[in-house]
């Protein structure tokens, strides 16, 4: 699909000779110029960012570290079981909330939408607020080692449920996907809601303020194999089914009701569509915490550099938010070392500077 | 009037409603409209708020009906209600143009009308020759190819407007139901889009909403909806068609016979006069 439609954009009545200059040999048939270009930029960065992220230890970025922790004993437990997984799991959170923030924009039709808009930050915030406060007042009872185990397995678990359950109540209240307003609505009732219990909660147990703290800015401190596996797998998973309804998000653009007299069963795809998001944000969530800004800007800055069709968008945006968060990962493990900025803290600098870039140059309409 | 036939010679199907009542907002916007849109070119006019696009929305399958049904008959074939067709086959059989193109502008101009296949194509199929040349031949049609790789956000709306009538086109659809397809257009293009109408009403079942009452008259049938009734239906030569009309706009226009039988319409521009004031009058009951 994304070859058939794509190659319109080579045809261009701006490129020469009406596509003369077509290289012989075309690495990526169906893609752009621009397309390519930003494909190209992309790998680059995930394959540097990659190589830092694996060279970033307690004394920063540092070639020479690197050098020394190779030859050290314990090369196998700082690379292979601490480096690599944070580094390829920035990779896979970032993936998701990419994929998500493109599947928001495109449901919502809004440059502006995020994956967190429905109520999935909130659920998951205080799914992470429940566990820690059961957990401290277990911790009365039960073994201190005990009581690590369970926030550890725990928190993961209750994030991805709190933050599906969260987008389930804006869509009961919704009544269904079908209305964007109503939609947008309900995801502020519910987030104010949920947020309100967690403020409860903390306020009964203050122990569980501050690994909501740590949640709520981000970290892939947390992120080990087994982990991996899951984001991998639920990457994969997302990204094909997001694939098969790109044309769908396609069509979308053109008003529901076009897209209706395409043949789409509309409140259909959309329920699909935001039950996808949801569930690739809510994984990445559970898995990196409350990361900002990934999913909002990694589908602009797509938008803006390779504008194409969805199948496009949503595969580059995934890209795209893999390179973002692996970026700001190294960054944040880096800037301050041997001490770490939470990740969250660093997107949110980087992407609000960024919008804020955008909204002086040239306001915030697509490309 | 023959039935139209196409090339491969089956006859477009036709489209009935039958006590068709629509509400929309506690307001009663059709009123027990019963008529059929045969084979050939029908103009739906009337005033502002008569309940042409809700009619038209209605026949496309947007909008359930509170009283009534809408029903499609291909020829030889039993009447089917509208509603016991899935959505995809009721796309290939009617396609339908929104009155205001509402889109985000960032697909290039030949996805857009691509986009008109995915009836054909479902969501996973690669489009094939077929898909190819629907695609090229209503861009052709339009006359949009020129610009088939720039996003629709750099055209102009009238530019935009033929984008979106050949994306219609490319659905390859029997029966074109087009709200305002004239919209933003310069004269030159309203005239070759009538043109193409008249073309497509000897293939298509072509119903336009149209304010345009200069291009309207040149359709095989006119439809008067009137505070959701049909007023009039029948040739734009009939006089009591035309006579309807010129009530209808409250004798905004005047619409005479030329020495050669064609009907012609001038507006009445006379605006301090009184031949505006009964329309202003209308219009603001009809609200």
């Amino acid at each position: 699909m994304m070859r058939a439609i794509t190659t319109a954009r080579d045809t261009d009545a701006a490129t020469p000779a009406g596509g003369a200059d077509v290289p012989a040999v075309m690495p990526l048939p169906g893609l752009a110029r621009p397309q390519r270009r930003l494909l190209a930029a992309l790998a680059g960065v995930l394959l540097l960012g990659l190589l830092a992220g694996l060279a970033t230890g307690t004394q920063g970025l540092s070639p020479l570290a690197l050098w020394a922790d190779l030859h050290s004993e314990q090369a196998g437990l700082v690379i292979g079981q601490i480096r690599a997984p944070r580094t390829l799991g920035a990779v896979l959170a970032g993936g998701l909330l990419g994929l998500a923030g493109a599947l928001a924009q495109g449901v919502f039709r809004n440059p502006l939408a995020d994956p967190y808009l429905l109520g999935s930050a909130a659920g998951a915030a205080l799914g992470v607020v429940l566990v820690l406060a059961g957990a401290a007042f277990a911790g009365a009872q039960i073994s201190l080692a005990t009581v690590a185990w369970l926030e550890r397995a725990g928190l993961t678990g209750a994030a991805f449920i709190g933050a599906v359950t969260g987008v389930a109540m804006t869509l009961l209240l919704a009544r269904g996907a079908l209305h964007t307003l109503r939609l947008l609505l309900a995801g502020v009732v519910v987030t104010v809601l949920l947020g309100a219990v967690s403020d409860l909660v903390t306020v009964a147990s203050p122990d569980a303020l501050r690994g909501k703290q740590a949640f709520l800015l981000g970290s892939t401190g947390y992120l080990d194999w087994p982990a991996l596996g899951l984001l991998t797998g639920g990457l994969a998973a997302a990204l094909g089914l997001a694939l098969r309804r790109a044309r769908v998000l396609d069509a979308l653009t053109l008003g529901e009701d076009s897209a209706a007299s395409l043949g789409l069963d509309v409140p259909r795809e959309r329920l699909a569509l935001v039950l996808l998001m949801a569930a690739a944000t809510a994984l990445a969530v559970s898995q990196a915490g409350l990361v900002a800004f990934v999913g909002l800007v990694a589908p602009h800055l797509v938008r803006r550099h390779a504008p194409g069709t969805h199948c496009w968008l949503l595969a580059a945006s995934a890209a795209m938010g893999a390179a973002l968060l692996l970026v700001a990962d190294v960054l944040a493990r880096a800037l301050i070392a041997p001490q770490e900025l939470p990740v969250g803290v660093v997107t949110a600098v980087v992407g609000g500077v960024y919008l804020f870039a955008l909204l002086r140059r040239r306001g915030l309409g697509p490309a | 009037m023959t039935a139209p036939v196409d090339s491969a010679g089956t006859v477009a199907p036709e489209l009935g409603t039958h006590e068709l009542s629509v509400r929309l907002g506690g307001r009663r916007v059709l009123d027990r409209v019963s008529t059929r849109f045969t084979p050939g070119w029908t103009a739906i006019v009337g005033p502002n708020g008569a309940g042409k696009s809700t009619l038209l929305r209605t026949l496309a399958g947007l909008l359930t009906p509170d009283g009534g049904h809408v029903e499609l008959q291909a020829p030889g074939r039993v009447a089917q209600p509208l509603r016991s067709l899935r959505p995809g086959a009721r796309s290939r059989h009617i396609a339908w143009l929104a009155q205001q193109g509402d889109t985000s502008g960032e697909l290039t101009v030949r996805e857009t009308v691509a986009l008109g296949r995915i009836a054909h194509l479902g969501l996973l199929g690669a489009p094939g020759p077929a898909d190819v040349a629907a695609v090229a031949r209503a861009m052709a049609q339009t006359e949009c190819e020129a610009w088939a790789g720039r996003p629709l956000s750099a055209l102009s709306g009238g530019e935009r407007q033929r984008v979106l009538l050949a994306r219609v086109l490319a659905t390859e659809a029997p029966v074109l139901l087009l709200d305002e397809p004239t919209t933003h257009l310069d004269a030159p293009h309203q005239v070759a889009l009538a043109r193409l109408f008249r073309e497509l009403a000897c293939t298509h079942t072509v119903v336009t909403v149209l304010h345009d009452l200069p291009v309207a008259l040149h359709a095989d049938r006119l439809l008067l909806l009137r505070d959701g009734r049909v007023q009039a239906a029948g040739a734009p030569s009939l006089p009591a068609v035309q006579q309807a009309v010129m009530d209808a706009f409250g004798g905004a226009v005047h619409i005479r016979c030329a020495s050669d039988g064609t009907p012609r319409v001038e507006l009445a521009l006379d605006v301090a006069g009184p031949g505006t004031r009964p329309s202003t009058a209308r219009h603001a009951r009809s609200h």
